[in-house]
């Protein structure tokens, strides 16, 4: 909806014609791709920012299936199956936590004083980054699947399974990344932001199901392990990669994603906001 | 919509309006009324609380008391609003680095609605209009200070907003470049739109100005035209220096008899110095030195610097306060963009 706005006095009106007290989603939506194409702009002229989710899938995917494969699995064959679906999932965690890192960068040049001052929809320069992370999150995906099959990986679920699963991932990386974003509005400095999302990224990523089965845990853990919403993107990727089915973990998982933007979408803006 | 406007023939009207950083009001009650179609300064040091209060009338801080207007808007009830009427050109340019010229105004275009084709072309001419067309695809990091400054400031006019606010938009440049920026801001103000600007140099208030607020302690201490303001401190200085310094008092009875006025002394340095309403006297008191057999080593006759006029309105001077009562009033502490720290080191005075 957009609204004309009423001039308050004939002298005023020249001034105040054409202003708009309301911007639609229309606006919000084209703000938002303008400033994803911004942060494309910007990941081209620094080619450095995509080193972890180029090296890390590669690197990782390799280490821990050479070093866990024998002793979990009996063998690095069978332990992919297992392992890919887990290290996908701590490799787009990784990869929303440098999104708040760079926001929180972002943030403390002197261009947001601009966006700032700007008649914009509050959401877009946080958004668009998101927008633009995407590309990020899908190197990430294709390239530990890479890794994996290059490495003997077979997932039963064929390529609409692993199709699927990428998408998966992306979605709820997408969606995770709010948290982190949050964690980039609030924070006094990038590093603070990378020092938070440790603290956070380490648990959720190692106390789930990610790399060992749970049920070699002693119980209190495996109970947390099993309320890890890491846990249930985890076991989600595994059924569509592997089985090709959908399983209720893919709801969970998808519920959570949902529940996360709604929570920490409209808390990153109004820290942003309030942030001036 | 209702909006209380009053005055409409105001740009910008605020009234008491109030900034707290913990325990320091940076902007105390300012008063400020800013009409349609003029250039008005700001003057004051660093820490007087200029960049705050404008930093407020421009959307990026919340007020915390008083009121201020936009055309009648209301800063704080409709923001929205009041950034679609205010073209913001900061202390520090506020332009992407990681864009050229032409990406930036580009961006800032598409962000306000232009169309892609006509983004295009606003880019063009303001990337012309601004002498930047042989810099438009470098990238940002490549420009001088003044470049990024004209940059800035024409992302700043993309939609030719009415009222254009700038925050000391030649501290750091050289004498060419800023005269250059002069220019540009008298032709602003010749399409029409309206300037609030802040500085710290009286010469250029002077200069551009039609009326001027002092501000210090975030307090208006003076307003006016800037030759009002000129003449509460005269229009010049008289400084001498004595050829023999024990003739001190021999020359301040000169002074005194001639012009009326206590003089300054510097006995240290065998100096004195004197404002003076009309620089035509300074010729009574030499002749009057003379007469009375005191010898001049040097003598000079200045325009007055900022720091007078600080210190015949406020009876204290520009000097730099102690680091807790001026810096959190300069900028806000959180935001390292803005560290005052980076601008101590220049001059108060004005140059001339």
């Amino acid at each position: 909806m957009t609204t004309t706005f009423a001039p308050a006095t004939p002298r005023d009106r020249d001034v105040l014609a054409g202003v708009r007290t309301h911007l639609g989603p229309r606006d919000t939506i084209a703000q938002t791709m303008t400033m994803a194409w911004r942060a494309t702009k910007k990941m081209r002229r620094n080619p450095e920012q995509f080193f972890d989710v180029t090296i890390q899938p590669i690197l990782f995917t390799a280490m821990f299936a050479y070093i866990f494969g024998g002793a979990i699995s009996g063998d690095v064959s069978s332990y992919l199956p297992l392992l890919i679906p887990g290290i996908l999932g701590q490799t787009v965690l990784t990869t929303c936590m440098a999104t708040g890192v760079q926001l929180r960068e972002d943030m403390d040049k002197g261009v947001f004083d601009r966006f700032k001052a700007l008649p914009i929809a509050r959401v877009a320069p946080l958004a668009g980054p998101m927008v633009a992370d995407l590309l990020r999150y899908l190197i990430a995906t294709t390239l530990t699947f890479g890794t994996g099959i290059a490495m003997g990986y077979r997932p039963g679920g064929g390529v609409l399974g692993v199709l699927a699963a990428g998408v998966f991932m992306v979605v709820c990386g997408w969606s995770l990344a709010w948290i982190f974003t949050f964690v980039g509005t609030v924070a006094r400095s990038a590093q603070s932001v990378q020092g938070v999302s440790l603290i956070i990224l380490f648990p959720l990523t190692f106390l789930s199901n990610a790399f060992v089965s749970p049920s070699t845990m002693p119980g209190w853990l495996r109970s947390f392990v099993n309320v890890n919403p890491v846990s249930h993107i985890v076991s989600a990727v595994r059924s569509l990669a592997n089985d090709g089915t959908v399983t209720a973990d893919v709801g969970w998982a998808l519920l959570g994603c949902g529940i996360v933007i709604a929570v920490f979408g409209p808390l990153s803006v109004r820290a942003y906001t309030r942030k001036m | 919509m209702t909006t209380t406007s009053s005055a409409p023939e105001l740009a910008v009207r605020t009234a008491g309006l109030v900034k707290t950083f913990k325990d320091l009001r940076a902007v105390d009650e300012i008063d400020l009324e800013v009409r349609r179609g003029e250039i008005f300064g700001v003057l004051g040091p660093n820490g007087a609380g200029k960049t705050t209060m404008l930093r407020m009338l421009a959307t990026l801080l919340p007020i915390d008391g008083g009121t201020a207007e936009v055309f009648g808007v209301d800063v704080r009830r409709q923001p929205h609003v009041v950034r679609q009427l205010v073209g913001v050109t900061g202390q520090y340019a506020s332009v992407d680095e990681n864009l050229t010229g032409r990406e930036n105004l580009w961006l800032f275009a598409r962000l306000q609605g232009v169309p892609r084709s006509r983004a295009r072309t606003t880019a063009v001419d303001l990337l012309e209009r601004f002498g930047l067309e042989n810099a438009a695809d470098k990238p940002i990091s490549q420009f001088s200070g003044g470049m990024r400054r004209r940059l800035d400031l024409a992302a700043s006019l993309i939609t030719r907003p009415p009222l254009i606010f700038l925050d000391e938009p030649t501290t750091g440049l050289d004498p060419r470049t800023r005269g250059q920026m002069w220019d540009t801001i008298r032709d602003l103000v010749a399409d029409g739109c309206t300037v609030l600007l802040t500085t710290q140099y009286l010469d250029e208030a002077d200069q551009l100005a039609d009326r001027i607020a002092v501000i210090d302690h975030g307090r208006t201490v003076a307003e006016g035209t800037p030759e009002e303001l000129k003449a509460s401190v005269g229009t010049s200085t008289l400084q001498l220096r004595l050829a023999d310094r024990d003739q001190l008092a021999a020359a301040a009875e000169v002074v005194r008899r001639v012009l009326g006025d206590e003089p300054t002394l510097t006995p240290e340095a065998g100096g004195l110095s004197v404002p003076l309403t009309d620089a035509d006297v300074a010729a009574d008191v030499l002749i009057g030195l003379r007469q009375s057999g005191v010898g001049v080593a040097s003598l000079s006759l200045q325009k007055p610097t900022l720091d007078e006029v600080f210190l015949a309105i406020t009876g204290h001077g520009t000097e730099e306060p102690s680091a807790t009562d001026t810096d959190p009033a300069a900028e806000p502490a959180h935001d390292p963009a803005h560290d005052p720290a980076t601008s101590t080191d220049r001059t108060l005075e004005t140059s001339r």
